[in-house]
């Protein structure tokens, strides 16, 4: 089974968000780079694949030199080769034709990804790749198990799952607890130093969504403090000047 | 020229956020079709119409009935040619997301998703998304003809007196090949708030200590119809369903009043949450996070504090 994994590289949970250059560029001072959460998900789910079913996992990232570091750390969790489309990730379209132009070469079985970046938070690369390659794609994904050539598939949907079933090849966005995030090993982090990572040149530039500033949210008001003692007061607080009740 | 919107109707009935994107579109284009699939239960073509839509293009074919992401992409793409259609309006959802950028390739529009406010069409189309979970904003410039907006909870409050709206049958032509996922089951919790649209928010954390403690949670979501939600660890430990997770990696919530209980705020439980218009918090730990982010609070033991705010609204409520 031939396995594609696309990761994000993306700033670690727990950053601080800054803008500079009059709020145009995003600041990337102290700031430490990690695989996308969901995207590392789909990394465990697919090492966990080709153990069941043997094959070979390839990673794809669509980014500049600077997302290499990130790319090694998904060979040393377990995928055998790398491809790095050289380009900055400017939109989800640009984004998704890079992909689905990689992954019509690749031929692959099983195309994995995140359920959404946590920068953009889009969740539509996936769903932008399928319509690109006329696949399939379903997001976000609890549970994948592969049978033959069907997979059998947990969605979660507003307060609850639909079960699904599908044929191979198709495209899926991960989450928990599809899988349990890998630590790389160190052995695998001395193999990742000479697996092959290709550096590819992106098809073409349409981009139809662009960041033109960036805004943070105003600084939050210092809580008010309610005694315990004197609950009807927060109930009217909340009614008469929050006016949320 | 109208604008569409996709109204998913969840168990017959229109759902809240999907009347916000026709009130959106309203705002943004003035006429405004609505197009909804599967059954329509009685008052909601009422409603469609006073959020701002002038027709509903109804989709009764049986094979549409269910969700289904293809069909309903190719569906919704002809639908928006058939109206002329440069603008599509929906609100984000497990369906509503991969729906919206389907339509974006086959129609070769411009999508932004995450939106927040209506645009400023001052100089161009621009519109404000919600990025980095919630920490941060970006202007987007929409440059297409054509253009898709994914809105987040809450970007504008629906309209009440737009006017009647009018059914007209519409039976999109079907493709094999969009029916290549079988969905062989479907397990929904019925009767609950929905927590992704949910206007009144509370949530619990570990604080709590056990699933057998979540009675007073309930209780207290029930006094004023709110959805629960939960912190990553206690779903992870399975005292709660995973589809309650608030968070970086959950459910993101946008709602008036987010209370939480026992949740100590770290940051990835904070990213989910920062869009609440108000957050009350109830923590023994006056020191917790939470308090950094919340406009009210309560200092004090979740055991005693929760039952007795609970009564103190009922009380309130008369
Ligand atoms: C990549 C990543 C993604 C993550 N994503 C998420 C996410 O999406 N959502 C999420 O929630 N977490 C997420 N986490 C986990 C997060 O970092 C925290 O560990 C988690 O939110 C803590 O949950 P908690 O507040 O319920 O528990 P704790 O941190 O254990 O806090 C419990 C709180 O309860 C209070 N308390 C205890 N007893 C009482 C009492 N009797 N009355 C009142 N208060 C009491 C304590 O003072 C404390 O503040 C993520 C972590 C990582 C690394
Ligand atoms: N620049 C990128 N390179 C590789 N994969 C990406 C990139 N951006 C997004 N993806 C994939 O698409 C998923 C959804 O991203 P998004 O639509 O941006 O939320 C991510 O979780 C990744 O798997």
């Amino acid at each position: 089974m031939k396995i594609l994994v696309c990761i994000t590289h993306v700033p670690d949970t727990t950053s601080k968000i800054s803008f500079t250059d009059g709020n145009t560029k995003f600041d990337k001072t102290g700031v430490q780079y990690i695989i996308g959460p969901y995207d590392d998900y789909a990394l465990a789910r697919a090492v966990e694949l080709k153990e069941q079913h043997g094959g070979s996992i390839t990673v794809l990232n669509v980014g500049e030199a600077e997302t290499e570091p990130t790319i090694r750390k998904a060979l040393a969790i377990g995928a055998d080769e790398a491809i790095r489309v050289n380009a900055f990730p400017s939109d989800a379209f640009f984004v998704a034709k890079q992909i689905a132009s990689v992954a019509k070469e690749g031929a692959y079985d099983l195309i994995l990804m995140g359920r959404e970046s946590i920068d953009f938070n889009g969740g539509q690369v996936h769903s932008m790749v399928g319509e690109l390659m006329g696949l399939p794609s379903v997001s976000p994904v609890m549970v994948l198990d592969i049978e033959g050539s069907t997979a059998k598939i947990q969605r979660e949907i507003e307060g609850g799952k639909e079960f699904m079933e599908l044929d191979m090849p198709f495209i899926a966005g991960c989450q928990e607890p599809i899988a349990e995030w890998k630590i790389p090993n160190m052995r695998g982090i001395m193999s990742a130093r000479s697996k092959p990572l290709q550096v590819v040149d992106p098809t073409d530039d349409g981009v139809q969504a662009d960041v033109e500033v960036f805004e943070l949210p105003p600084a939050k008001e210092a809580v008010k403090l309610v005694d315990p003692e004197n609950l009807d007061e927060l109930v009217n607080l909340l009614k008469n000047e929050a006016k949320v009740l | 020229m109208a604008a569409l919107a996709f109204v998913e109707l969840e168990e017959g009935q229109a759902k809240k956020s999907s009347l916000e994107a026709v009130s959106y579109a309203s705002e943004v284009e003035g006429s405004v079709t609505a197009i909804s699939f599967g059954q329509m239960a009685d008052g909601e073509l009422d409603k469609i119409g006073a959020a701002g839509a002038s027709k509903v293009l109804h989709v009764t074919d049986e094979k549409l009935a269910t969700p289904n992401i293809m069909a309903y992409a190719s569906a919704i793409s002809e639908a928006m040619n058939k109206e002329g259609s440069n603008l599509l309006v929906l609100a984000k959802s497990s369906l509503g997301d991969p729906v919206a950028a389907r339509v974006a390739i086959k129609t070769n529009a411009a999508m932004a998703t995450n939106v927040t406010e209506l645009p400023d069409t001052s100089d161009g189309f621009k519109v404000k998304c919600s990025i980095y979970t919630g920490k941060a904003f970006a202007i987007t410039r929409l440059s297409s003809e054509k253009k898709i907006l994914g809105l987040k909870k809450n970007a504008i409050s629906i309209k009440e007196d737009g006017g009647t709206a009018e059914v007209e049958a519409f039976s999109p032509a079907t493709d094999d090949g969009d029916f290549k996922v079988q969905v062989t089951n479907r397990e929904k919790a019925t009767g609950e708030i929905l927590l992704p649209e949910a206007d009144l928010v509370v949530s619990g954390g570990r604080g709590l200590k056990g699933p057998e403690n979540w009675g007073m949670i309930e209780e207290l979501a029930k006094a004023i119809g709110a959805a629960t939600g939960c912190s990553k660890p206690v779903s992870d430990m399975e005292w709660r369903p995973h589809h309650e997770h608030v968070g970086q990696t959950g459910v993101k919530v946008s709602p008036s009043l987010y209370i939480a209980v026992g949740i100590s705020g770290a940051i990835q439980h904070l990213a989910g949450v920062n869009s609440s218009k108000c957050i009350l918090v109830i923590n023994k730990d006056e020191e917790a996070p939470f308090f950094k982010a919340a406009d009210y609070g309560v200092v004090g033991d979740a055991f005693e504090i929760v039952p007795k705010l609970t009564e103190a609204i009922k009380a309130q409520q008369g």
